[in-house]
């Protein structure tokens, strides 16, 4: 596990100048490093830390905030099962039992093979389709049990790559903005006032 | 059954295969509101909004004429943010507005961008929501080609960017000041108040709108169809339609644009096109009207209209238009449980009240469900739930019915705290029996 490569350094140079100040850009940064590795190394926070002119102390107090970056590595597909109250109402504790048993861990443990990590999840939007679940934050909606084995089945045979890209992977489509067509900060063209927030 | 008649405003492209696209969006409306808009001139797209008196989706329900009115004149630059962190329990209605209409939210914003002279926007979505982020990617990318965004903007002179951002997993950075320490590359703790708007002081202190995915979305049919044809629509206080997310126990949950003022939470709950009854033909025990933090409402105030000024006297609120539905095979102590984990795990921790109190309340309901509860330990729920958000209990009666005590008081500095009590006062309200019976038997009559 290592710091940025070449290619995330450069996507995270075509980030950084999109913000008025830097720092902004950490979030996305971190996703950058997630998705190179599947988790946010500490060599990776250095980097980032040098990117922005940060301590890596402060990437990590930012970084540790948030619950989708993993400070260790996790398994190739994180699954997880909504338990909150419209899952709640509709399955989502059994759905959870049910995935545990047929992975053999327990929500928050990761499978002897690194395929599998599971969690147990607030509310992800989707409560009109209770139960449900997100694979790497794709969305399963409306699950059965059987379906939910089937699933698993699938990812570990290596049929669903198409839509489950590995840990890591969020949006798959960048925003690219042209350099003729970014307007720099500001329809009134004044300046950002120089000077950090804090 | 009478129900909501008014045509959809913001949903009429859900089930549209290519909705998303830009060419499905040209063939149906394209950015046309934005054109018109910027032929317009900014203050009157404002006069428009103020008249169309659209109360924010967000949860507070703010007018966003109103909002964008508190920009102190001549401080520049200003920025726009969109809330897109959905995550309050029971609500997924920014989310199919994102996937499937993002055209129509980036119009709305480009369109608000210009009424308030903001120097540039950022598009905050939720960190879990990969399709949503790919498909506002994917609509700002075609945009940007097309010269709807960026330097320029049809050719009008105005310029603006629109950065695409996600979050990383935190329910509290959908609270407006967390949402901006959150864009600073800070962690997504709420700023102390006053300044209680961050029109005043936002992004890098500048002043910033925040404005709900579902409020910019209806933006471009305000300013083709007027403020005052929106306006007509509903009630005097709710105008406009709404989306809402109805889950839970009923046959047909799912996300229903209704008429506001005029529909009622039976009409969501038993009309045939929207919930279409409880489900089993089961009884109604409670319902939560506005997502996780709002207190339960019962089967006798089914006939409430959807209007926050009904919903709020009645002892409850909108919020974000989430419409939770609870049969009589409930556990309303297990529910009331759940909830409170959830408040307690999204703590930020700034204030003590809601990062021990919030842990504390989770600790004692769960001992309850458990079978060890003790009989003082409702008494020490509300306790502990008055030092977070103090206050007799119950409120005194309203409408001849005791209820719980709202709007919330709060000795913290977001609401999140008081929402965490919100499910302890409107379980022990009506449900005192369950408690008890979990107490003395050690277990529960619905398991
Ligand atoms: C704890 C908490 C969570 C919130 N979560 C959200 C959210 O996920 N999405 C949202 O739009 N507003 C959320 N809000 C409300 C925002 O603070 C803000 O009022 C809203 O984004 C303003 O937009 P509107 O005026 O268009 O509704 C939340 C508020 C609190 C206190
Ligand atoms: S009330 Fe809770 S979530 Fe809100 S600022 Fe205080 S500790 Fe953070
Ligand atoms: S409660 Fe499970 S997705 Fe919302």
């Amino acid at each position: 596990m290592a710091r940025l490569s070449a290619e995330s350094e450069e996507l995270a140079r075509t980030i950084i100048p999109r913000y008025p100040r830097s720092r902004s850009a950490l979030i996305p940064l971190l996703h950058v490093a997630q998705e190179q590795d599947g988790w946010v190394s500490p060599e990776a926070i250095a980097h980032i830390a040098e990117l922005l002119d940060l301590t890596p102390v402060e990437v990590l107090g930012t970084c540790s905030f948030y619950g989708m970056f993993k400070l260790h590595p996790v398994g190739r597909y994180v699954v997880g099962v909504c338990t909150n109250i419209s899952c709640l109402l509709l399955g989502g504790e059994e759905l959870l039992a049910h995935c545990e048993a047929r992975l053999g861990i327990k929500a928050g443990a990761t499978t002897d093979d690194g395929m599998f990590t599971l969690e147990d999840v607030e509310c992800i939007a989707a409560c009109t389709d209770a139960p449900c679940l997100q694979v790497n934050y794709r969305y399963f909606l409306n699950l059965t049990h059987e379906q939910a084995d089937a699933l698993f089945d699938d990812l570990r045979a290596g049929r669903r790559g198409d839509e489950v890209p590995e840990h890591g992977t969020l949006t798959r489509v960048r925003q690219r903005i042209a350099s003729e067509r970014w307007s720099g900060h500001g329809a009134e063209g004044l300046p950002v006032p120089p000077g950090q927030v804090r | 059954m009478a129900v909501s008649n008014a045509a959809p405003i913001i949903s009429t492209r859900f089930a549209a295969d290519d909705g998303h696209t830009l060419a499905g969006y040209e063939a149906s409306r394209g950015y046309t509101a934005l054109r018109k808009a910027l032929g317009m001139g900014p203050d009157a797209v404002l006069e428009e909004v103020k008249a169309a008196n659209l109360q924010g989706r967000g949860g507070a329900g703010f007018p966003a004429g109103a909002k964008w009115g508190f920009l102190p004149k001549d401080v520049f630059p200003r920025y726009f943010v969109v809330n897109g962190d959905e995550s309050e329990p029971g609500t997924c209605k920014d989310r199919p507005l994102m996937e499937h209409d993002p055209h129509q939210l980036l119009e709305g914003l480009l369109i608000s961008c210009f009424a308030v002279r903001a120097a540039q926007a950022f598009v905050y979505v939720r960190g879990e929501m990969a399709l949503a982020q790919e498909r506002l990617a994917t609509a700002l990318n075609e945009a940007y080609a097309a010269g709807y965004v960026g330097r320029d903007i049809m050719g009008s002179g105005w310029s603006i960017d629109v950065v695409l951002h996600w979050g990383a997993g935190a329910y509290i950075v959908g609270e407006e000041t967390a949402l901006i320490e959150s864009l600073e590359g800070q962690r997504g703790m709420p700023r102390l108040k006053p300044p209680y708007f961050p029109a005043a002081k936002g992004l890098y202190l500048q002043p910033t709108v925040v404005n709900n995915v579902e409020t910019l979305s209806n933006i471009p049919w305000i300013v083709l169809q007027g403020g005052a044809a929106f306006a007509a629509l509903g009630t005097e206080k709710a105008a406009g339609t709404r989306l809402f997310a109805l889950s839970g126990h009923v046959r047909r949950p799912g996300v229903y644009e209704v008429e506001m003022g005029t529909t009622t939470f039976r009409d969501l709950v038993e009309a045939p096109v929207y919930g279409g009854g409880i489900r089993h033909g089961n009884g109604l025990k409670a319902f939560i009207p506005g997502g996780a933090s709002a207190p339960w409402l019962y089967p006798e105030q089914l006939d409430l209209a959807l209007d926050a000024s009904v919903v709020g006297p009645a002892g409850s609120m909108l919020g974000s238009g989430a419409v939770i539905v609870m049969d009589d095979t409930t556990c309303a102590v297990r529910a009331a449980w759940r909830l409170v984990k959830f408040f307690a795990h999204e703590s930020c921790g700034k204030c003590t009240p809601c990062r021990e109190g919030g842990a504390w309340l989770e600790k004692i309901l769960r001992r309850i469900i458990d079978g060890h509860g003790r009989e003082e330990d409702i008494e020490l729920l509300l306790d502990v739930g008055d030092n977070i958000s103090p206050g007799p209990f119950p409120h005194p009666p309203l409408d001849g019915q005791p209820g719980v005590p709202f709007p919330f008081k709060q000795t913290t500095i977001c609401p999140l705290g008081p929402s965490t009590v919100s499910p302890i006062h409107s379980s022990i309200l009506r449900f005192r029996d369950e408690y008890l019976i979990h107490i003395k038997e050690g277990g529960c009559r619905h398991d």
